[in-house]
């Protein structure tokens, strides 16, 4: 890991496993062809692990399917160069001119590959033991028990608890993080010498991508297999890289190994991705939040005007103890047998210009925390004020009203706009919704709102799909801010953005919070974006705030364990603070389902410091 | 101009000529042709087959096949197109309302689609027109009717995929009120699905109106429809099988334009398309 880079390259180095030459890739889409990749050229080394990252649409992915040849099944064709494939015979194979007998005989076998979505990988009609066995059974001519015998070693080898019972299990009876061990063992089953992860998880949350990630570099040095590993996030590659691919647009932007990627980028893309991408801990000792730094752009400092505000705290929103059950029904008669308790016992308070964050891993009431406040979703019991207005309380007509002060940003920009309207007609559909202008003075303030989220004002005329997902997510910001509320939800408002399109949205909330003065309810699964943004932090966990205070607070002296545990996850953007471990946790997550009548504990809070909250231990 | 440039495909122009050939003879059909024409028999040509002086041949009763299509257009697209209104207007706020309410509206509404489903359209047009009594007017209503459950259950499918959209809720979040919803964000992205559904019910219907006319109660002889023309050509397949053919081909090409009218129309309301 420590030795020259530079002499890793040119003198050590062993007769490759891959080498891809001058690939290109071409799709033909309505009659025109689209250039996926060009001019490509890496090599894989046996027992190494290549990562290609690049922001969507780099080709990153087309490159690795192009080693299975199934881009072709996608629609694209290999136009160019050649893919050198190893087999383990030592023959070497050109992948592009190879028959489909072939690469039958390659794929699952030779070259193993693990997908991004652990639920559509698998087959949900067969059993674990079926799809294991099967490409036992085809590639190594096993019979039926000594293929058996070989999955349960497989479950084993990848450690699931239980493997024998797993056998017999369907993937929807398996938690995420299992079903992606399942995945990894199938890729594993014969023992490829090449295994291709292509964003293995980015499906899941933090915690299970430790897992995860941690496995697979175990594999990889107990098997000594080589690893293509397809990401788009920066802290994996330092994570687990041993060489670097930086692809954009298609092409290979800059290579090399970990170290000197990280440490010594040659190529200004390569120092844009990595100044976008939030390290956790970098905001240690700041007291306000701060911009992202971008590459060509001068940062203006934000900390000024909100230390006035923070000075003399003001409360906008406050939430007290907030309670949300979504039945489950059942029966002929769709009774009520259970309650989901989404959210319960939770209380918080945004001040005036500030930003508080809740986080969690899915599934723990985030989301259902945000939409219960602006009424989204109707909340059992608990009260939210809202600037002296009890929200809970309120009648259509009055709720219509305060709804004006609070506004949502959505996680999907792509979902979030009526594709069949124009941009204009969904900014200004508040306006027109409140009565606030009409006519040319409409108009008006529809475009003062494109220039306050940056976007040409021709875009007004524009469809939501002729839009990238960065300003597709401006226009949801201005549609929030049309009526110039006080609070903005922003629910996962970043998480589905690119990295570099990350950082300029994350500014742009921040410059508006200090221009208008606005608070975020900032959710989010992101410990590295929260930890840039926010000014308080709630950590959620199975529907209650087991820690609350100020980032310092949080991030800086976390008390609860499962804070720390979702810190000790995050993956830390440096390859020289590398942290990966096949630690089995599998902290099997309580279910939040309780039947009709059942009264949870209220939740109990230690002060362990004025306004650091700790939720205490509960039977 | 745009708008008019995407209709422009090969598939929009089939679809335009087709629609605007049949629908030119609907409507100038009974200008040009006097309407005798089609009743008019010739008894030394009963089942002629195409000639000189018939070119598309005659029935049993020695009418000219030719004037009989033409002058049955109007009777058979405007049952079809009446009929295909009526289940919009019936089926789609039904739709619509079901979908959006959802729970205990939906349920109710629901089962009453389902009971109407239970029965096959046809026998279910069959018993409307028949307690209406045969005319023209009665049979648009039976026919609207039983296909009003199609379109109700898809326009409810597709309604509660829609709500469930992030934008929904943001109009919500924005304060839009629920008519607003409907017409400024659920019905227009349910809107290439009812047009696929009109066109494939456009075709059922004039097939419709020929299945009520075989049994004597859709359109009533000596007036002609196409519908009328199939089911008259029945006893007779095996020796003039051109009395089945020419009407059972201008039901085949009003469909054709149709459904490729359809389609690029769909294609050109999609902003995503341009």
């Amino acid at each position: 890991m420590m030795e020259p880079a530079m002499l890793d390259t040119t003198i050590a180095a062993p007769s490759p496993l891959v080498s891809i030459e001058g690939l290109r890739v071409e799709f033909r889409i309505d009659g025109s062809t689209v250039v996926g990749v060009e001019d490509v050229s890496f090599a894989i080394r046996p027992g190494e692990t290549v990562c290609v990252v690049g922001e969507s649409g780099s080709g990153k992915s087309v490159t690795s399917l192009s080693l299975m040849r199934l881009v072709e099944f996608g629609g694209g064709s290999i136009t160019g160069g050649s893919l050198r494939f190893t087999r383990a015979s030592g023959e070497v194979i050109d992948v592009t001119r190879a028959s489909p007998d072939e690469m039958r005989s390659i794929r699952g076998n030779e070259i193993g590959m693990i997908f991004q979505e652990p639920m559509t990988s698998l087959n949900p009609v067969f059993t674990i033991e079926r799809q294991l066995t099967d490409g036992l059974q085809v590639h190594k001519g096993l019979s039926g028990d000594a293929a058996r015998a070989k999955a349960l070693e497989l479950l084993q080898s990848v450690r699931i608890p239980e493997p024998e019972r797993r056998l017999k299990q369907y993937p929807h009876e398996l938690s995420g993080g299992m079903r992606q061990r399942v995945v990894i063992a199938m890729a594993m089953a014969c023992e490829p010498r090449l295994l291709i992860a292509d964003e293995p998880t980015t499906a899941l949350d933090v915690t299970i991508q430790a897992e995860i990630l941690g496995l697979i570099d175990r594999l990889k040095r107990e098997n000594n297999m080589a690893v293509l590993f397809i990401t788009h996030d920066m802290a994996v590659v330092a994570q687990m890289a041993d060489r670097v691919v930086v692809m954009y647009r298609g092409r290979i932007v800059e290579e090399g190994p970990v170290n000197e990627i990280f440490e010594n980028p040659r190529e200004d893309y390569t120092r844009a991705l990595l100044a976008a991408v939030p390290k956790l801990g970098a905001m240690a000792g700041k007291t306000a939040p701060e911009p992202m730094p971008i590459m060509g752009a001068t940062a203006a400092p934000i900390a000024e005007t909100t230390t006035e505000a923070a000075r003399t705290p003001k409360v906008l929103l406050e939430v007290k103890n907030l309670t949300t059950r979504f039945p489950v029904k059942g029966g002929p008669l769709r009774l009520t047998v259970a309650n989901v308790h989404a959210v319960e016992d939770v209380s918080f308070s945004v001040n005036v210009g500030e930003t508080l964050a809740l986080v969690g891993e899915s599934g723990c009431g985030k989301s259902t925390t945000g939409r219960s406040i602006l009424r989204l979703i109707e909340a059992h019991s608990g009260s939210v004020t809202l600037d002296g207005w009890d929200v809970r309380a309120l009648r259509t007509a009055d709720l219509r009203r305060a709804r004006r002060d609070m506004q949502m940003v959505f996680q999907d920009p792509f979902a979030s706009l009526n594709p069949y309207r124009r941009l204009r007609d969904q900014v200004s559909e508040p306006l027109i919704n409140f009565a606030i202008a009409s006519g040319s003075a409409l108009d008006d303030m529809v475009a003062d709102l494109f220039d306050r989220v940056e976007l040409p004002r021709a875009f007004m005329r524009r469809f939501p799909h002729e839009l990238s997902g960065g300003q597709r997510q401006r226009v949801a910001i201005a549609r929030a801010l049309a009526t110039n509320p006080k609070l903005i939800v922003a629910d996962e408002a970043v998480s589905a953005l690119d990295v570099s399109v990350r950082a300029q949205i994350l500014n742009l909330m921040m410059q508006l919070q200090r221009d208008l003065g606005l608070s975020f309810l900032f959710i989010s699964h992101d410990m590295a974006v929260v930890e840039r943004v926010s000014h308080h932090i709630g950590v959620m966990y199975l529907g209650r705030i087991v820690e609350l205070g100020t980032r310092a607070d949080v991030f800086e002296n976390p008390r609860h364990p499962y804070t720390r545990t979702l810190l000790a996850a995050v993956p830390i953007a440096d390859p020289r603070q590398r942290r990966l471990h096949d630690d089995r946790s599998f902290r099997a997550i309580p279910s939040p389902v309780f039947p009709v009548g059942y009264t949870p504990t209220p939740s109990t809070y230690d002060e362990v410091s004025p306004g650091h909250f700790v939720l205490q231990e509960q039977n | 101009m745009s708008a008019v440039k995407r209709f422009l495909t090969t598939k929009g122009l089939i679809g335009i000529a087709l629609l605007g050939l049949v629908l030119l003879v609907a409507i100038l059909g009974p200008w040009l042709v006097p309407a005798d024409f089609a009743t008019r028999m010739d008894m030394r040509a009963r089942l002629s087959g195409p000639t000189f002086a018939h070119p598309f041949g005659t029935d049993q009763l020695g009418r000219d096949l030719f004037f009989r299509v033409v002058l049955g257009a109007q009777t058979s697209l405007t049952i079809a197109l009446a009929a295909v209104i009526t289940s919009i207007v019936i089926g789609l706020p039904l739709g619509l309302i079901s979908g959006y309410a959802r729970g205990h509206v939906d349920n109710v509404l629901m089962r009453l689609v389902d009971t109407m489903l239970a029965f096959p359209a046809l026998l279910l047009a069959l018993t409307i027109s028949a307690m209406l009594g045969p005319n023209l007017q009665n049979t648009i209503i039976a026919i609207g009717i039983a296909f009003t459950p199609f379109l109700a259950r898809i326009v409810r499918g597709e309604a509660l995929r829609v709500v469930q959209m992030p934008y929904v809720e943001a109009a919500r979040a924005s304060g839009t009120n629920d008519v607003q919803m409907i017409i400024r964000h659920i019905l227009p992205n349910i809107m290439p699905q009812i047009i696929v559904q009109a066109t494939i019910s456009l075709a059922f219907a004039i097939l419709a109106e020929a299945g009520l006319s075989f049994l004597g109660l859709g359109t009533q002889p000596p007036q002609s429809s196409w519908g009328l023309m199939i089911q008259a050509s029945r006893d007779y397949l095996d020796v003039a099988p051109w009395t089945a053919l020419v009407p059972g081909i201008a039901v085949a090409l009003t469909v054709l334009g149709l459904n490729m009218f359809g389609d690029v129309l769909r294609d050109v309301l999609d902003p995503r398309a341009r």
